[in-house]
């Protein structure tokens, strides 16, 4: 009995930072944020209660709409685009000899190794409408490329193309998925005839659907939490002159704007817990759906 | 057969002239006059080396790079020794409230980082820190979820006799760990560090929120402010601005490659590829 009370004690002395951290900076900063939506502050007076003034602003202010609509919109253009380039490139590779395979993934995974900041600018200039690298390609095979930066339309576009530089670390996770797919099936299906339509559909996908579902929840929610290409691309520091185009007005952006711009600390309160719901909500209709397309080994977990 | 392996080494070979191009034309742009920046060309007509002595006028981009180099190397010395504590309380010990606190743990990695924003903010501010670097990193003495989680999937893999047999030489919880646990787990300590640091190294946000004084920016924050001053709305002087961000990718290339074996082995064995 006594050595178990000493072995608890000495297990909660090793999680203590955890615990401190997760009171400090999880539990109180919860529970103020929560405080705070509900209270007209700008960290300068003490805040006002306001009831559920800033929800009920949330509601009506357009630049909301606009930039949860641009977030939806982005998200469901390139977590899907991510994915599908991602699994075409790790299955080209599983095919490939161990040594390449390794250039290979290094060559996909440096672009995820430059900071967001420095490809924010980089392709800021390559999607350049009249000099840019994209267009110059495009206009070689006889395209007239479009204004990426500053049509609207092309702007989301343009933000897809940009993040779909960064597939590195999802071919990473696919590849390793793949090359635990047992030959013997594919073989098996060979022999029955099956095309390589039905080969991928039948038994790559189901066979890496726990892969596939993993990245699909975590590109989800890092897409609707996009900041740094889009606001080094479109957005200004505060003294700088700024260059928004509303088309990539994103939901984080206009929260940051809100926050450390405008000081308005207790509606972007509000707004960080409709991203929170928004988030909470299409994770649980990702995780539900999912039940039925993920195939677990050893059966039903 | 063989028609279909040239499809696939062509297919690939596209693919790597896509992922590779925009580092080149990025390299070789930053060392082209301000003229010729987008022409295309790989290899400078004429070479600007000048561009890195401008930029060095320009800004204050040693102090960037210093400031990057002492604020990610806290953070990731940081979370990788504190998450590895917390790692093997949770790995070793049997306790009360262990699998109800394990999955806390794992909860808190879905709470959105902006629900906490602003009171974290506010509590740096309270302490008369907010506009110094020490927000930057001094969270991370706390551990993180996602190290936490994997460095507890390495611990779970040890045997536990090796510790038993230590417990009955006599030694002490803390030997365990630190004589026997961390120097097993140097793999998935790297991975950690080497994750964290490249994660510290890229962040723009924090600094956006805390940095005021340019003399206290990181590189990432630094290059915004270049961006602003000399890209699209400023003085169009391109060649700075990438100059500038070849010094922000670099560093971190470098140390990708002398990491890399450990770091890419430890993202698909251990990292969230296994988590089928």
């Amino acid at each position: 009995m006594k050595r178990r009370t000493k072995e608890a004690w000495a297990a909660y002395a090793f999680l203590s930072p955890w615990m401190i951290g997760f009171v400090i900076f999880m539990a109180i900063p919860m529970i103020a944020s929560l405080v705070l939506s509900f209270t007209d502050y700008d960290a300068l007076r003490s805040p006002d209660a306001v009831g559920w003034a800033n929800y009920r602003r949330l509601l009506e202010d357009p630049a909301v709409r606009k930039s949860l609509v641009n977030t939806l919109v982005y998200t469901v253009m390139s977590v899907p685009a991510t994915m599908a380039v991602s699994l075409a490139l790790a299955s080209l590779l599983t095919r490939a000899g161990h040594r390449s395979a390794g250039f290979f993934r290094t060559v996909f995974y440096l672009p995820e190794i430059t900071p967001k900041v420095a490809v924010g600018v980089l392709f800021l200039i390559l999607f350049n409408g009249q000099a840019g690298l994209v267009n110059a390609v495009l206009g070689l095979v006889g395209i007239d490329g479009p204004q990426w930066s500053t049509d609207g339309p092309w702007v989301k576009p343009g933000l897809v193309l940009m993040h779909l530089w960064s597939v590195g670390s999802t071919v990473v996770i696919y590849l390793a998925a793949l090359r635990g797919v047992p030959r013997e099936l594919y073989e098996a299906a060979e022999l029955d005839g099956a095309s390589a339509w039905q080969r991928f559909r039948r038994i790559t996908v189901p066979m890496i659907s726990g892969a596939l579902f993993f990245t699909l929840i975590v590109q989800t929610i890092a897409a609707l939490q996009s900041f740094d290409e889009a606001y080094t691309a479109f957005y200004g520091s505060a003294a700088s002159a700024t260059y928004s185009n509303d088309a990539a007005l994103f939901y984080l952006i206009y929260l940051f704007q809100q926050a450390f711009e405008f000081l308005h600390l207790g509606y972007a309160s509000a707004m960080a817990w409709l991203l929170f719901v928004v988030i909470l909500l299409i994770t649980l209709v990702q995780v539900r759906l999912s039940r039925r397309f993920v195939h677990y080994e050893g059966g039903d977990r | 057969m063989t028609a279909r392996r040239i499809v696939r080494w062509t297919a690939l070979a596209a693919a790597t002239v896509l992922f590779l191009y925009p580092f080149v034309w990025l390299l070789s742009a930053s060392v082209k006059p301000r003229a010729q920046v987008f022409d295309n060309v790989l290899i400078p007509r004429t070479w600007a080396w000048d561009n890195y002595v401008e930029i060095w006028r320009a800004a204050p981009v040693a102090a960037w790079f210093l400031n990057s180099v002492a604020v990610s190397l806290a953070a990731a010395v940081a979370v990788t020794l504190t998450s590895s504590l917390v790692a093997f309380g949770f790995a070793y010990f049997r306790f009360p409230g262990r699998s109800a606190l394990f999955g806390l743990v794992l909860a808190t990695m879905m709470l959105p980082a902006a629900v906490t924003m602003i009171p974290v903010y506010l509590i740096w501010n309270t302490a008369g820190l907010a506009h110094t670097q020490v927000p930057l990193w001094a969270g991370n003495l706390f551990g993180s979820a996602f190290y936490i989680f994997l460095l507890r999937q390495f611990f779970l893999g040890l045997p536990r006799e090796v510790f038993e047999a230590a417990r009955v030489d006599g030694a002490s919880h803390w030997t365990l760990f630190w004589r026997i646990a961390v120097p097993l787990c140097r793999p998935a300590l790297i991975v950690s560090f080497v994750f964290e640091l490249k994660a510290s190294w890229s962040d723009l946000l924090r600094p956006l929120i805390y940095l005021r004084d340019p003399a206290l920016y990181t590189l990432p924050r630094g290059l915004k402010a270049l961006s602003d001053q000399f890209g699209q709305a400023g003085e169009q002087r391109w060649e700075i601005v990438l100059a500038g961000s070849v010094i922000t990718t670099v560093p971190l290339l470098i140390v990708f490659f002398v990491a890399q074996r450990h770091f890419l082995a430890g993202i698909t064995t251990e990292g969230p590829g296994s988590a089928r």
